[in-house]
């Protein structure tokens, strides 16, 4: 006890900002194995190489500004093997690809409560992955990569059979899914960043209960997947520009009994494509600028879309089934050629979202080469005065005359 | 001779009503949707429209009209020591010019008023304008060529009203109908070619391109989109819409050149 | 003016020219001469190939066969010989929004002539304001005038004139005839058609009488009067006319 004393009185000694790194205080597992459970490691500015670091206790691992975990590629930084651990204020770097295992620069391993916080990573492999993990805070981390194709890339976040997770306020860039949760439940994702990653900005498979509420989903190549999954509930998130043939601002396969509220879908070829999803609420988001606003299959059932306004869409609505089973409420279509002779703020007739041309296109996609010709606008026309090809029962009986605020 | 010719037409055009006419039909058009729809895009993609069909309709029948109403002006003109060559360049500059002028500013100045444009839209109504001009050379182009084929004027306006048919309707109607009756035969890259062959088409594709860019994202689309941006495409397109302006130009010229008054 | 035109060279000459639209030969050979200070008239029924005549002078109708030189200049491949001819047409299309001195400046401009026009005949068939006044706001005969005044006002060499009086009061006819005479005394060469007798009488020197596309009779009125024993010219051509039928 007195020999940790003394050790600790040098470690304070060695931590003066100018002080280069690695020398008298020694590595950082050896200070760990040198700490109290519940303690508090500082560690200084420098560059930190050596092998990985097992936190086999609970703890608070606390980086200076610059101090710098730097691997040598072939082996991850550091493992969480306890409960209650604390880590941040460290830069990550140095774990390269491999096709063994997910090598990490943070495995979080059967542990309960731990927090990692206002770390950046850079130029690893998988940033934080959770295994088994219960009750864990990622804050505010800055996670960076530049992979360049989606086969060796690895996730920035990655939760496994992990339950009551907490992943906010984290900046992602250019990993091959930004976050992944796969088995994973009553967790909150909430207020992160999740840009140019070539597969999912978020991806989510067997995943009940979850609340994804005020991310930003932006430039991700195949934008954000959810399949399999009960009880979601995805609120005010921001799905904006994915981008290619099967790029999809939300894509929603398996789910039931959730909720879509006041998002926005912006800029997307398709913004949500809803397949074998049923009784999903879907309220009050903007679909703007879009390719294809919704996609709805045929295996869609039970589905309410009410209050949401779409804007300058391609397609707003198509589907590849003329028999449909979920409503359409009062939402606002810039394409409503109606009228509101009684001065309610909805329509007096109803409106089809479905276009004889989108269903063209759906059977026969080479069609779209007449899109905005003289000749698909009279179809359209014709289409919607004597439905043939159209969904019949797709149709919002009482349109908004203006969007919702 | 050139520019005393070409202000003579030019001058004739500015006193003249159709030119008014003209430029108050985009002005009015513009305008309302502008009212209807306000300054963003619902408004340029209503344009495209205007642009696609009203452009060629009007410089094709105009410019037909046009030729026959001053054919014995021309015959005139002739009897001068003109050269057939340079008053041709003159008549055609003659009405491209003031038409294409008015359709820009009708449909330009609308937007001044109504608190000008941003940075992105003013990209895309520039390509709308540019677009909308080279249709504009191209139809009246044709309508020479017409005219100066056919000295029955009840048969010309007809053969012009034909043309815009066959370009801008029937031409689709052809590629609806193959698209669909061949869709198991890979038809996407032949759509290029037959894009090409329609300068209708080739305008409505490149627009497609900059308005409907997130839609273009299926086989042919991103085939299309592929097309656009590659350097060997972009040159292809350019240069077929300057075939497209200047075959009825070339055409019409031979025959001017050779025909008898 | 007159010294534009070499006296080496005709002021016209229309050699072997033969022109057919479709199956119809218009102009079957057509070979003349015509001279300095000639007036000559060019007769004959509707469709005899007068004004197919005219328009290969004027290059507006290009012959199959044969040339047409102007102070031999070849009409038909320079445009410069059209520097040497007046042409007045039997109706003058002009823009209904341009006034007549808006066609003055544009034909100065295009005649590129080194000397300013000589506008006294403006003056002598009373146009003065009307010059200002949009052609659609102008009568047939006011327009026939402004016609007139583009044909004479560089006076140059060769005069094609069709029907110059039709539409004209009979004092602007006169005035017309009266400058005419005056160029004839200057040297120019002028072509005449007109169905109006009497200016034929009054102008002409010589006639050419054409039908079916040839030339039928080509003299002086003397020569025509003697041939048909007709005094009056009207007589003597109607006497053409039927000695070709019989």
């Amino acid at each position: 006890m007195v020999l940790i004393l003394v050790i600790w009185g040098l470690l304070q000694a060695a931590s003066v900002p100018e002080r280069m790194p690695g020398h008298s205080a020694g590595t950082i597992s050896e200070r760990i194995a040198a700490a109290a459970p519940h303690d508090t490691v500082h560690v200084e500015a420098g560059v930190y190489t050596e092998p990985t670091i097992v936190i086999d206790r609970p703890l608070t691992l606390l980086g200076a500004p610059g101090a710098h975990i730097q691997g040598t590629g072939g082996h991850e930084l550091l493992v969480l093997a306890a409960d209650s651990i604390s880590v941040s204020g460290f830069t990550f770097s140095g774990v390269d690809r491999t096709f063994m295992e997910d090598r990490a620069a943070i495995r979080v391993q059967d542990a309960r409560g731990c927090r990692i916080a206002n770390n950046t990573f850079r130029g690893v492999f998988f940033g934080i992955y959770m295994a088994r993990a219960t009750d864990c805070h990622i804050e505010s981390n800055t996670l960076r990569s530049q992979i360049t194709s989606e086969t060796t890339g690895g996730n920035a976040v990655h939760a496994w059979y992990s339950t009551h997770l907490t992943i906010a306020n984290n900046r992602i860039d250019g990993f091959r899914d930004g976050i992944y949760l796969e088995f994973t439940d009553d967790s909150r994702v909430e207020g992160n960043t999740s840009v140019n990653n070539l597969r999912y900005g978020l991806h989510f498979m067997f995943a009940d209960r979850n609340a994804y509420t005020d991310n930003v989903f932006s430039d991700n190549r195949a934008g954000v997947a959810v399949m399999y999954a009960d009880g979601i509930s995805m609120q005010r998130n921001v799905f904006r520009r994915a981008w290619g043939a099967s790029a999809y601002g939300l894509l929603l396969k398996e789910i039931r009994r959730g909720e879509v509220l006041n998002n926005t879908f912006d800029g997307n070829s398709v913004a949500l494509l809803v397949e074998s999803t049923d009784h999903m609420t879907f309220h009050g988001n903007t679909f703007a600028e879009n390719g294809w606003g919704i996609k709805l299959m045929a295996s869609a059932i039970g589905n309410v879309f009410s209050d949401n306004t779409f804007r300058g869409n391609t397609f707003d609505v198509s589907t590849n089934s003329r028999t449909l089973d979920s409503r359409f409420e009062g939402n606002f279509w810039d394409t409503y050629k109606g009228y509101d002779l009684d001065r309610d703020g909805r329509g007096d007739v109803a409106h089809r979202p479905v276009t004889l041309f989108s269903v063209l296109v759906e059977r026969h996609e080479p069609v779209i080469y007449l899109h905005r010709s003289l000749l698909v606008d009279v179809l359209n026309v014709a289409e919607r005065l004597l439905p043939v090809l159209t969904p019949v029962e797709l149709v919002d009986p009482q349109p908004r005359m203006r969007p919702p605020l | 001779m050139m520019t005393t010719l070409l202000t003579f037409h030019i001058k004739d055009a500015l006193r003249s009503r159709w030119l008014f006419a003209h430029f108050a039909l985009y002005l009015i058009i513009t305008e309302g949707l502008l009212l209807a729809s306000g300054t963003g895009d619902k408004t340029l993609l209503s344009l495209i429209n205007v642009v696609l069909l009203l452009v060629p309709l009007v410089g094709l029948v105009f410019g037909t009209i046009h030729q026959y109403n001053s054919r014995e002006f021309t015959e005139l003109l002739l009897t001068q020591p003109v050269r057939r060559s340079v008053l041709f360049g003159s008549l055609l500059a003659g009405v491209a010019l003031p038409l294409m002028a008015t359709f820009a500013l009708g449909v330009f100045l609308p937007f001044v008023w109504h608190g000008g444009v941003t940075q992105d839209q003013g990209l895309r109504l520039a390509l709308l304008l540019g677009l909308g001009s080279v249709l504009t050379i191209t139809s009246v182009g044709a309508a020479f060529m017409v005219s100066t084929g056919q000295t029955d004027r009840v048969r010309g306006i007809g053969t012009a009203l034909g043309l815009w048919l066959v370009y801008a309707v029937l031409f689709d109607g052809a590629v609806l109908l193959a698209v669909t009756t061949l869709g198991h035969w890979p038809i996407e890259k032949a759509l290029l070619g037959i894009m090409l062959a329609n300068p209708v088409d080739l305008s409505r594709l490149i627009l497609l391109q900059v308005f409907d860019a997130a839609a273009m994202m299926g086989y042919t689309g991103a085939l299309f989109t592929r097309f656009f941006t590659s350097a060997s495409g972009f040159i292809m397109a350019g240069t077929a819409l300057l075939v497209w302006m200047l075959l009825p130009l070339w055409s019409a010229r031979r025959r001017f050149l050779s025909q008898d008054f | 003016m007159m010294h534009l035109l070499s006296h080496e060279h005709p002021p016209v000459e229309v050699r072997d020219i033969r022109k057919a639209f479709g199956a119809n030969q218009v102009l079957a050979g057509i070979d003349l001469v015509f001279r300095r200070g000639e007036t000559t008239a060019i007769v004959g029924p509707n469709g005899a190939g007068k004004s197919t005549l005219i328009k290969c002078l004027l290059g507006l109708v290009r012959p199959d066969q044969g040339h047409v030189f102007i102070g031999g200049i070849n009409a038909q491949q320079d445009a410069a010989a059209r520097r040497l001819v007046g042409y007045m047409p039997q109706h003058a299309a002009f823009p209904g929004s341009m006034t007549g001195r808006d066609m003055i400046r544009l034909v100065e401009e295009l005649r590129q002539e080194d000397r300013a026009p000589d506008l006294e005949l403006v003056r002598r068939l009373g146009l003065g304001a009307d010059l200002d006044k949009p052609f659609r706001q102008l009568s047939g005969g006011t327009r026939q005038k402004v016609s007139a005044v583009l044909a004479s006002m560089f006076s140059p060499p060769v005069y094609v004139l069709d029907e110059p009086t039709a539409g004209l009061d009979p004092v602007a006819g006169a005035a017309l005839k009266d400058h005419m005479a005056a160029e004839r005394e200057r040297g120019a060469t002028t072509l005449l058609t007109s169905h109006v007798m009497a200016d034929l009488e009054e102008l002409a020197d010589r006639v050419v009488f054409l039908l079916d596309g040839r030339i039928r009779f080509d003299g002086t009125i003397e020569h025509l009067r003697t041939l048909t024993g007709k005094d009056r010219l009207e007589r003597a051509i109607a006497t053409l006319l039927e000695g070709d039928a019989a």
